[in-house]
């Protein structure tokens, strides 16, 4: 017990103390979740209003399948993109194994369900009555789907802050991907994941309480948004 | 609203490629061009400074051996070295697909191998040190003084005390199996399926370490991890005397290296007098005993 007592008390000073190791390797953590969030947010909350006001077949059984992978494996989703940027792979010439980018492309396709089926449950919950409205009124269809889409805000962003979640917490792919290269590719989840094997407690420890704000400030900021959006 | 958040991710972006370079970029760098830079969504696939891998298995990375060559390496050549540890198969698994420009390991059959495919230019032995099997002081299986195939038919013969193996397709795995095969066990028939006591970890040296500690049982482990972990164990070394137990490190240039030049280098970097000394005084001083005994290019 005083043990880990002790390992937090190093744990809280090394984060106090602003150790220039443990915040470089948050900062990282940081970066490349965000620039994997907002390459995922151009990309899906466009496919989620595609699919939402895109009027086809299977649509149903599409929007089943995309919630089904919210919960796809990180180590499942790394050992794809492995084999797609591995020089081998056919994303190969790229150099992008073990570099921050193949984490940052992992963690697109890990949040990719989250945002897009995300944005779809965002669209339907403001409701079939403002398009109805907005239509009634004579309002083009782009200007139906951009109210729509307008009113439904903060419920998207919310989306988009789940998907940040789920990428600035994972490990599989960043191991895999990453390779957790120390001061290049070293994530917060891959250092401790390093630490706990090597018995470096504190660090992991200090490393932990960073990712365990991040994701508390999330959370808060998801709370913030639904309240908005109610 | 929305641009808002989206102006400031941005913003993260542009500094993004940045992020792991410790070093300044090189000032008359002809790629640093202002267009570049204010490119926030290129993609950037080579990185400004150069950089050479080197995949190492996990022994010379836990040890922190590699981690205190990097820098003179980085700093002789002007580059970044990325040094990925992962057990000897998967390390030579990446120098197949290309993925890496260097390998040190420490399993000869399999990089005899890897040289003969093509793979690799040359296996250069540059270290060694010795395997011992370790395990709670009281010594359950009363192995202690026997022989590594004395002591393994003992464990199968008692077979209720647990031993954790590596179960990873390391060198150290590699060199457990052969243990096993001299003792007259085939390692899928016999071992593998032998009970509750033989316990596959699938972890690194480091962390099967740890977990033979918490569980009270043997493990095959190379002598440097077992130093450098042993202030934080209660494992004690059980049998440390058998031909068997010799452990070479190798390290060999892949064929498909990106830059042939620098992965020479590298080879020869950790061949030379003044690396080979500090190979072999690593670690003195914090444990009082020398890791790894330098060998430069010699076959044992």
């Amino acid at each position: 017990m005083s043990q880990l007592t002790e390992a937090f008390g190093i744990a809280i000073r090394m984060i106090f103390s602003g150790d220039p190791v443990v915040y470089s390797i948050a900062l990282r953590t940081l970066l490349i979740a965000s620039v994997a969030t907002l390459f995922a947010s151009m990309l899906f909350v466009p496919l989620g209003c595609l699919i939402y006001f895109g009027r086809f077949r299977g649509r149903r059984l599409a929007v089943a399948f995309i919630q089904t992978m919210y919960s796809v494996p990180t180590v499942f989703v790394g050992m794809l993109v492995f084999l797609l940027v591995s020089r081998s792979g056919p994303l190969g010439s790229m150099g992008l194994l073990f570099t921050p980018w193949a984490i940052i492309l992992g963690e697109i396709a890990l949040i990719a369900p989250i945002i897009t089926g995300l944005t779809i449950s965002a669209l339907q919950s403001t409701g079939q009555g403002l398009a109805d409205t907005a239509a009634a009124l004579g309002a083009s269809r782009g200007r139906i789907i951009l109210k729509v889409l307008s009113e439904a805000r903060y419920a998207v962003l919310t989306s988009l802050l789940m998907g940040f979640g789920r990428a600035v917490s994972e490990v599989g792919i960043a191991i895999m991907v990453g390779g957790n290269i120390s001061g290049y590719t070293r994530t917060l989840t891959t250092a401790i994941a390093l630490g706990v094997g090597k018995g470096e407690t504190a660090a992991s420890i200090a490393l932990g309480l960073i990712l365990l704000s991040l994701a508390m400030l999330v959370s808060i900021a998801v709370n913030l948004m639904q309240n908005r959006a109610g | 609203m929305k641009t808002s958040v989206w102006s400031i991710l941005s913003i993260f972006i542009l500094t993004l490629t940045g992020c792991g370079d410790q070093q300044q970029p090189e000032p008359n760098s002809e790629a640093d061009t202002p267009i570049e830079v204010s490119e926030p969504t290129g993609i950037e696939p080579i990185p400004r400074v150069e950089r050479l891998r080197v995949a190492t298995t996990t022994s010379l990375y836990d040890t922190g051996l590699w981690g205190y060559l990097e820098p003179m390496f980085e700093e002789a050549h002007g580059i970044e070295l990325d040094v990925l540890y992962a057990g000897t198969g998967r390390a030579l698994d990446w120098g197949r697909r290309g993925d890496v420009d260097v390998i040190t390991v420490h399993s000869r059959n399999r990089e005899e191998e890897f040289v003969t495919d093509g793979h690799g230019v040359e296996r250069v032995p540059f270290a060694y040190n010795y395997f011992l099997i370790v395990g709670p002081e009281s010594d359950p299986a009363g192995i202690s003084g026997m022989s590594p195939e004395e002591a393994v038919v003992a464990l199968m013969e008692t077979g209720e005390v647990p031993f954790v193996s590596r179960g990873d397709d390391s060198g150290t795995h590699g060199k457990e199996i052969s243990i096993w095969a001299s003792a007259g066990y085939d390692y899928d028939e016999d071992v593998r399926t032998a009970g509750e006591w033989y316990v596959e970890g699938g972890s690194g040296m480091g962390p099967t370490l740890v977990m033979a500690d918490e569980m009270g049982a043997y493990t095959l482990s190379d002598i440097g991890t077992y130093i450098a972990y042993q202030g934080d164990l209660t494992l004690v070394p059980i049998v440390d005397e058998g031909d068997a137990l010799l452990n070479v490190y190798s390290v060999i240039q892949v064929t498909t290296s990106k830059d042939p030049e620098l992965s020479a280098a590298l080879v020869e970097f950790l061949i030379s007098d003044e690396v080979q000394q500090l190979i072999g005084d690593y670690g003195v001083e914090v444990y009082g005993r020398q890791l790894f005994t330098p060998c430069a290019g010699e076959e044992l």
